[in-house]
């Protein structure tokens, strides 16, 4: 399931909709959260704007996807909007399946193409004001493995 | 204007800040096929304009699909350009 929500993201709750078939054998998760640093600035809090609309169909896209390379059982991506603070959870992907290396390899892809294809910019507060982050080559590089 | 004889721009983010407007109403005629004809009557506004859409990193999407420069546009649609990406 997916979910783009303005509300702090419940890991464990999110978590727990992964195992609901006996036949899961393997679940692989990914947390993101807001860091203090990034790119050598001290950061106070961030703001993350969407596109209402496309970001939940390109996050569609990219889970069915993962689902259509891999043999996955659950999927799981829930991704936090609005004002948030230091700690806290931006992104959470979990993938269950019969086998551990579908979940690696799946929960890596999702990840990889949620950040370089699906609409969302971060504003990171700084002490000297506000400014929106810069996109990451290395993000491309890892998304072009696939 | 009306709808039908016009498309929806949007602008996310940095561009948005930049431009200082968040949706944009441009009026379709004959002249008007693609992405490359909106991106030239938008430059033609003014050099915020051409500084913020010349940017190579600008991305756009047409009904909330990413498309290239030469993908066509029709009256109703929804465009938008925005920065790269930097979600998750």
């Amino acid at each position: 399931m997916i979910t783009v929500t303005a509300n702090p993201i419940n890991v464990q709750e999110h978590y727990e909709k992964l195992g609901s078939s006996s036949q899961t054998g393997a679940i692989v998760t990914f947390v993101g959260l807001v860091r203090d640093i990034n790119q050598g600035a001290s950061i106070s809090s961030m703001a993350l704007e969407h596109y209402p609309g496309m970001t939940e169909k390109v996050l569609e896209g990219i889970v069915q996807e993962a689902c259509e390379r891999w043999e996955l059982l659950d999927v799981e991506l829930v991704h936090r909007v609005g004002d948030m603070g230091v700690s806290d959870t931006i992104v959470f992907v979990g993938v269950s399946s019969v086998h551990r290396e579908n979940a690696f390899q799946a929960c890596a892809f999702i990840m990889d193409f949620l950040k370089t294809k699906a609409p969302f910019w971060k504003k990171e507060q700084t002490p000297d004001g506000s400014h929106w982050v810069e996109a990451n080559n290395k993000d491309n590089e890892a998304a072009s493995r696939w | 204007m009306h709808k039908d004889n016009s498309i929806t721009i949007l602008f996310f983010a940095k561009l948005r800040d930049e431009l200082g407007v968040a949706e944009y109403q441009m009026a379709v005629d004959d002249e008007l096929q693609s992405i490359s004809d909106v991106k030239e009557r938008l430059v033609s506004q003014g050099v915020q304009w051409q500084n913020s859409l010349a940017d190579s990193g600008v991305m756009c999407a047409v009904n909330q699909e990413m498309v290239a420069d030469d993908a066509k546009v029709k009256s109703g649609d929804e465009v938008a350009f925005f920065p790269p990406v930097t979600g998750g």
